[in-house]
């Protein structure tokens, strides 16, 4: 009979989360803006029914990286979560903290107890009744929560996506300028900048992009096919500055 | 299951939330928390009474619904009265609501129970589209009210029936449905128009003189209210358009656009030429004055 070997518990999490980062990195990323007028996500997906954006709530929505099968499961607990408590509560009690709090238990309790841990990452987002109201978390496979302010990105090449959302967004952006920062991030991956020519232009076709529209009622998450897209990213480049919606 | 329900230890989501399959919230609703739903109660048998309550101690009921189809979709109308026995329970009740973009539901019967079904079917369809990440079909709307009617129907036998009428537009069809039902969960599609409640006797004979098939919705809408004016007229559970205190009949249209409800200014008019029609010719003969009949 064999010995198990000792591993260290150090090791075990760290072997764990680097499968985990891997498996998360490995994916095309999403990009989560905050514009005047609401909350833009977009992400590169040729797919037209496997989301990775989705409506949680009337005024939550959800977006995920990673494996696409452990992040639905997460997005229809979601879904029963708010719509339970909705029901049972009042619409108005449904808020992003509450869910990313479930889901931050959920992620936590599988890392440390399940042998393979979620290769997921996710954001829960909120729009309040002006942008400083807005909420924005992300939630990674350990199930820790962060509190994000302005722009979020996750999967294959954040950091680059990253750096790139920090040099340009500001506070006050139209949804045009959102988007078209949105479309331009994610082009700067880590492809675009190792080719050396700038961000990759990205097919509207291609783009899976979806607002929470603090201007509608009621529901306000609202899918932006690829029609809406061209017309809104057409005269993309200038006019900056206006604020006007 | 049971073993299932309440919160996990480790504050996890319950396995309930994360079972693939259902898209249906009240089955995850009936597994997990099956006390939120309204058949879980049991009542003993008997006819329900609540002692020393308004109209001999019956609960309030909601009273009568018109649906009309129209060229564009159709128009659901219901009046704003509920009653207690021979009381009247409330002057502004809402008996007509949205039950998702594309259709309605007008309540009659019992009005606690009609306004729960309600909000559990609201949230049923909105479950589905999340989840499915499609609209349900109208017939499979009908259908989930059908089961919802039938899961009421231990009440319904004890005096406390719901019996709504379904209308919207159907985007496969292309064109507005009416969908009635019994007690039993039975339905039935009804063509051109239909009235349910108290009045609703009224209502029809109303509707059958002054139905024309392809109205215009605002034609459609000035002979719902035509309609529900002839069932309050013979009917005291139905109250009619409350000048005084600017009541109004609920009207919703829906049609390929959408749900929407008509404003009380534009309500406050079609009721002012409704009474102004019916002025020395209350049966509202189409022949009598310059504005009866469709004429709108």
């Amino acid at each position: 009979m064999s010995m198990p070997f000792y591993v260290s518990p150090e090791q075990v999490m760290k072997d764990k989360a680097d499968y985990a980062r891997k498996g998360i990195a490995r994916g095309r990323a999403v990009v989560v803006v905050a514009y005047a007028g609401g909350i833009v996500f977009a992400s590169e997906n040729s797919s037209r029914a496997l989301h990775k954006i989705s409506e949680i709530y009337d005024r939550v929505a959800f977006a995920a990286v990673g494996k696409y099968n452990e992040f639905e499961n997460l997005r229809v607990a979601g879904v029963r979560y708010a719509d339970l408590r909705g029901y049972s509560y009042d619409r108005s009690d449904v808020t992003a903290r509450g869910l990313a709090n479930a889901y931050a238990q959920t992620l936590g309790t599988i890392f440390t107890t399940e042998s393979k841990p979620y290769e997921v990452e996710l954001v829960v987002a909120e729009v309040g009744a002006d942008p400083a109201a807005d909420q924005i978390y992300r939630l990674t496979y350990d199930g820790s929560v962060a509190d994000e302010h302005g722009f979020v990105a996750m999967g294959g090449s954040a950091e680059q996506i990253t750096a790139k959302l920090a040099e340009r967004w500001s506070a006050g952006l139209t949804l045009e300028e959102a988007l078209a920062l949105a479309v331009e991030a994610l082009g700067s991956d880590a492809a675009a900048e190792a080719a050396g020519r700038g961000p990759r232009s990205i097919d509207p076709e291609q783009l899976e992009v979806a607002v929470l529209d603090r201007t509608r009622s009621r529901r306000l998450f609202r899918r932006l096919p690829a029609p809406v897209l061209v017309s809104l990213l057409a005269p993309a480049t200038p006019a900056a500055g206006d604020a006007a919606d | 299951m049971s073993q299932q329900r309440g919160p996990d230890p480790s504050g996890r989501l319950p396995a309930a939330f994360t079972v693939p399959g259902s898209a249906s919230f009240t089955d995850f609703v009936r597994d997990h928390a099956p006390d939120v739903l309204p058949g879980s109660r049991r009542l003993p048998a008997g006819t329900v009474s609540v002692p020393g309550g308004p109209g001999g101690g019956q609960p309030p009921s909601a009273t009568t619904i018109v649906a009309i189809v129209c060229a564009a979709g159709v128009v659901v109308a219901g009046d704003r009265r509920a009653t207690a026995g021979n009381m009247i329970a409330q002057r502004d009740i809402e008996k007509v609501f949205p039950a998702d973009d594309h259709s309605c539901v007008g309540i009659a019967g019992t009005a606690g129970l009609a306004l729960e079904m309600v909000r559990l079917f609201q949230v049923e369809l909105e479950h589905f589209e999340k989840l499915e990440g499609a609209l349900m079909s109208f017939e499979g709307k009908a259908n989930r009210l059908s089961t919802m009617i039938r899961g009421n129907l231990g009440l319904a036998m004890q005096g406390l029936a719901v019996v709504p009428v379904f209308a919207g537009y159907d985007l496969e069809a292309g064109r507005g449905r009416i969908v009635s039902y019994d007690v039993t969960g039975g339905r039935y599609e009804e063509v051109d128009h239909h009235a349910v409640g108290s009045g609703s006797v009224f209502a029809r004979g109303a509707l059958k003189k002054l139905f024309r098939p392809g109205m215009s919705a605002a034609q459609s809408v000035r002979v719902a209210v035509e309609a529900l004016w002839d069932a309050a007229d013979d009917d005291s559970a139905t109250g009619g358009p409350d000048l005084l205190r600017g009541i109004w009949p609920v009207v919703a249209v829906v049609t390929a656009e959408g749900y929407q409800r008509l404003g009380d200014a534009e309500l406050r008019a079609v009721v002012e030429a409704v009474v102004a029609g019916r002025r020395g010719n209350p049966g509202g003969r189409p022949d009598a004055g310059t504005e009866g009949g469709t004429s709108a």
